[in-house]
């Protein structure tokens, strides 16, 4: 579904990805792991055009999407959950789902959209008519993926949600994930500090250090992997 | 809201025109305040378009409304007094050309930066006045018709705001606060951050050229000295003062700044300071704006 082939990134003279190549198939849930500073999450700025790439190439369903503009990589699929603070926040709950459905002119299948957003989060529907500035962190990211559903993506990127967010509230998101990916069959790519978690939900995973993918393989194996587990399993 | 916000235009459109209707019976200094209290009005609606929903800095602004004041003077004195109406449009016309010139830069720049440019192009907008001869050089343009009246000042001071806040509270229009608050996470949801940008600019800066063309034919005489800067900064300040984004405040703000001024004409040398102090005073006490309040609801509901 997703090609990425020998992606490089700069910002300014630093090179921040070094030429990463990963592939992501239809129906997947692949995670990305490394310790800060690694590029993962130049690798989603990336493919969701925040950033342009120097060298490399993207494609999506066949289709080269390399340094699309945003909304035009939006419009064919692709939803990015961005890291930190990435909700409107002088905008309700509900404009900020409705946000989320910019692209789309369907209000049916708008209002049905929304309909499953709120089942999958109830508590967003608690708080419909509430500014999204006052909700709390997990509740934010929350808001955050939601929106992203909302724009009924074929392909969802997620960038940390596990972030600052109350460890009660992480297990849930990360339950919400999988069922996400299995019942409404979206492919995801999601980059996460907390690789315990990550490898338990995911299919596979790439190991990015310092700009380079220096491993790849099936998640239950890279739990198993002497290297993985010293330096980012804790042993 | 929609159709509420359409009763107030009407109500509005109908008071300009009864005011305007005894305006003849009317000292003349205060209708003259009226119709500057209705200018200014305009001025920082349109500002707020770009510097409170958008979440831009502009220090540009008396540029467009130089840039629609020359325009529509221009058009009156080369043709006759009937054209006026023509004026308020190619004045603004004019202004919107210019704010997409400016809005370009904006694609680029934020913050500090970004209001360096526009302070930059309102300055160029004053040297190039001041050095056309077709536009009156130094001396601008005298002898303008007397053309603005209550009617057209208050008429369109309520089209600016009805404009505005349908735009601000349309679906469409959410997109400007989305930008606003968070640019990174707008582009990621499909929302072009570039249109918006460009989009405020062009409209804010067309009905700061109806505004200036209205000034144009209120005061007669137009010197380019009058725009410079320290115009922009008044209007900022209304801006600031009602509370980013909040087109209430911002009426009320432009309103008091206006009048507030003339009042403290007794105090003669003392009314700056005074004045300043009470600016200084409320950004102490109020940094949110003076009339600053959340939006409860969605709009729609």
């Amino acid at each position: 579904m997703l090609e990425v082939n020998n992606l490089t990134v700069q910002y300014g003279a630093i090179k921040a990805l070094h030429g990463i190549s990963l592939r992501v198939s239809q129906g997947e849930i692949v995670t990305l792991i490394g310790s800060n500073g690694a590029g993962k999450s130049t690798a989603l700025r990336a493919i969701s055009g925040l950033v342009r790439s120097a060298e490399g190439h993207i494609t999506f369903d066949g289709q080269p999407i390399t340094n699309l503009a945003s909304h035009e990589i939006v419009q064919r699929g692709i939803s990015h959950v961005p890291e930190g603070r990435m909700i409107f926040a002088n905008l309700t709950v509900q404009e900020n789902l409705k946000m989320g459905a910019y692209l789309r002119r369907d209000s049916d299948g708008i209002a049905q959209t929304m309909d499953y957003v709120f089942a999958t989060f109830p508590r967003l529907r608690e708080r419909e008519k509430q500014v999204a500035g006052t909700l709390s962190g997990g509740e934010q990211q929350m808001l955050a993926i939601g929106r992203a559903l909302m724009g009924q993506p074929k392909f969802l990127m997620l960038d940390e949600p596990s972030l600052g967010i109350a460890p009660i509230l992480v297990k849930t998101i990360f339950e919400k994930i999988v069922e996400i990916n299995r019942e409404q069959k979206i492919t995801i790519l999601l980059v996460e500090q907390n690789a315990h978690r990550a490898l338990d939900i995911s299919h596979r995973g790439y190991v990015i250090e310092t700009g380079r993918v220096i491993l790849h393989d099936e998640s239950k194996s890279l739990r198993t992997n002497p290297q993985v587990k010293s330096a980012y399993l804790g042993g | 809201m929609h159709t509420n916000a359409k009763r107030w235009l009407m109500a509005a459109l109908i008071a300009s025109f009864v005011a305007s209707y005894f305006s003849a019976r009317f000292d003349q200094y205060y209708l003259g305040l009226a119709i500057d209290v209705g200018i200014n009005v305009m001025l920082a609606v349109s500002l707020n378009l770009i510097n409170g929903h958008t979440g831009q800095f502009s220090l540009g602004h008396a540029g467009f409304m130089a840039v629609g004041g020359f325009a529509a003077a221009k058009l009156t004195l080369l043709t006759s007094d009937a054209y006026f109406p023509l004026g308020l449009l190619l004045g603004g016309a004019v202004a919107a050309l210019a704010g997409l010139i400016v809005g370009i830069p904006s694609l680029r720049l934020r913050g500090d930066y970004l209001a360096i440019v526009t302070l930059g192009f309102g300055e160029i907008i004053r040297v190039i006045l001041q050095n056309s001869e077709f536009f009156g050089a130094a001396t601008g343009l005298t002898g303008i018709p007397k053309l603005t009246t209550l009617c057209w000042t208050w008429g369109s001071a309520a089209i600016v705001v009805y404009v505005i806040c349908s735009l601000v509270n349309s679906t469409y229009g959410l997109g400007f606060l989305c930008v606003h608050d968070d640019e990174v996470a707008a582009a990621a949801s499909g929302i072009n951050p570039v249109r918006y940008k460009v989009t405020a600019f062009v409209v804010g800066a067309f009905f700061a050229g109806v505004a200036g063309a209205l000034y144009a034919h209120h005061k007669r005489v137009l010197q380019p000295d009058s725009f410079n800067f320290i115009k922009s900064i008044d209007i900022v300040v209304m801006v600031i003062l009602g509370g980013m984004g909040r087109t209430t405040g911002v009426i009320i703000a432009a309103i008091l700044l206006t009048l507030l001024p003339e009042f403290l004409r007794g105090f003669a040398d003392y009314r700056m300071i005074i004045y300043s102090l009470m600016i200084i005073a409320l950004m102490i006490l109020r940094p949110q704006g003076l009339f600053h309040w959340t939006r409860k609801n969605a709009p729609n509901q």
